[in-house]
């Protein structure tokens, strides 16, 4: 799982049918001190997270499966899954 | 998952059993604000994109779990045409 900051949401009309009433966020990696790592990536949100959020992200299509429970032929990859509230570093 | 933009149709006559009538396209990841971020990417499509199409793709395994049936060599797909996209300006970090 990575830290991300949600950068914004996007939309598509035209999408697989497992996409369906599932919002998209764009997300940007972040380090330790909080700062962009890394190209940003398409993750679905479960835990309706909002713009400038830090957050948690599955980046792993299993555990993606085990969540939604739509069975094991779900082609989806990023899932926000948790909202971080602090994170304490030494 | 990820964001690219279609830039052409690939035909390949002779291809592994499996990918027989899948539509192939070149893709070229992007970041949110459309610049190029990696390299050209040959993804199968599942939603009728074409060229010039700004899209969303998934990748390793679950781009096959995308494909009818599912159980194809690919690593890559093309999930979705995004019609909208609500970022900041580059640079503007909240």
């Amino acid at each position: 799982m990575r830290t991300c900051r949600v950068v914004g949401p996007l939309w598509a009309a035209a999408k697989h049918p497992a996409f369906a009433g599932r919002p998209l966020f764009v997300v940007q990696p972040l380090d330790a001190s909080g700062r962009d790592v890394g190209p940003s990536f398409v993750a679905i949100d479960n835990v309706q997270a909002g713009v400038g959020d830090r957050v948690i992200v599955l980046t792993e299509g299993t555990g993606v499966r085990q969540i939604l429970k739509q069975g094991d032929q779900v082609p989806i990859r990023s899932m926000i899954v948790g909202i971080v509230d602090h994170v304490e570093t030494a | 998952m990820y964001l690219g933009i279609v830039k052409g149709t690939i035909v390949a006559e002779r291809k592994a059993a499996g990918l027989e009538g899948k539509k192939l396209l070149l893709v070229q990841p992007v970041d949110e604000h459309g610049a190029p971020s990696g390299d050209l990417q040959a993804a199968v499509d599942t939603v009728q994109a074409g060229v010039g199409d700004f899209v969303y793709l998934v990748g390793s395994r679950e781009a096959a779990l995308a494909c009818d049936p599912w159980f194809v060599p690919v690593d890559a797909a093309i999930v979705g045409i995004v019609d909208g996209l609500d970022v900041p300006p580059r640079g503007n970090v909240s």
